[in-house]
């Protein structure tokens, strides 16, 4: 599965991309599964309140099922316009 | 009435906002209200000089999202088009970020629905924007307002 990160988590992973191996049922999941990758990924997602997602380029709640998800991104709350 | 006209676009170049809103009225004179609103950057933000911004943006789902924006707006009013462009990539103050422009035989439509594509936009495109200041570069706050503004619209 693709992994993108936007803005300031894109920063505190170190990487705008990643190919991840995965059997997490939900995004909730994958975090968890996520944090454990390196300590910038732990800051990435040490507070959750601020990081929204998105499953196949659609926005998604963090307990969204992944399903055959080809494509999660985790970004903080937009400020566009 | 023909089918509506609707232009989206992500870029990074600049726009021409009357060569945009001649998309909507050009040959032809049904068209009773254009109603355009154009967003710039700021060189403030609060109390701290901005002297440029940096616009990141999720490539794909921009565009999927505004779209869906717009053809929102399509649905609710009786629109003859809209157009939505968003700038990314560096910008400086004074620059053009956002336009919407949205064309109706009456104004109210054309207002709400110009309205309505900006509430949305800001809330659910995936834009970050990240300010260069005297004390360094720092991402934009999501504002609590943006969220109220949009929820007025109830859900899509």
């Amino acid at each position: 599965m693709r992994v993108l990160y936007f803005a300031w988590l894109r920063e505190r992973i170190g990487a705008g991309r990643e190919e991840v191996e995965t059997s997490a049922p939900t995004l909730a999941a994958l975090v968890e599964e996520l944090r454990a990758r390196s300590e910038g990924h732990a800051l990435a997602f040490d507070d959750l309140s601020a990081v929204r997602a998105a499953v196949d380029q659609e926005a998604a709640e963090l307990d969204a099922p992944l399903r055959n998800a080809r494509e999660v991104a985790f970004f903080p709350p937009v400020t566009g316009g | 009435m023909a089918a509506p006209v609707l232009h989206v676009s992500v870029q990074e170049a600049d726009f021409d906002v009357a060569a945009e809103c001649a998309r909507l009225t050009e040959g032809r004179a049904d068209v009773g209200a254009l109603v355009t609103f154009t967003g710039l950057v700021r060189d403030r933000g609060g109390d701290v000089p901005v002297s440029a911004m940096e616009l990141e943006h999720y490539p794909g789902m921009t565009e999927k999202a505004l779209t869906e924006i717009a053809e929102q707006a399509l649905a609710r009013w009786p629109l003859q088009g809209a157009v939505v462009i968003h700038r990314y990539g560096l910008l400086l103050p004074a620059d053009r970020i956002v336009l919407v422009a949205t064309a109706s035989p009456h104004r109210q439509a054309a207002f709400e629905s110009a309205e309505f594509l900006m509430d949305w936009l800001k809330t659910r495109a995936p834009f970050w924007k990240k300010e260069t200041t005297p004390d360094g570069a720092r991402w934009v706050d999501a504002r609590e307002s943006d969220d109220a503004a949009a929820a007025r619209w109830g859900r899509g």
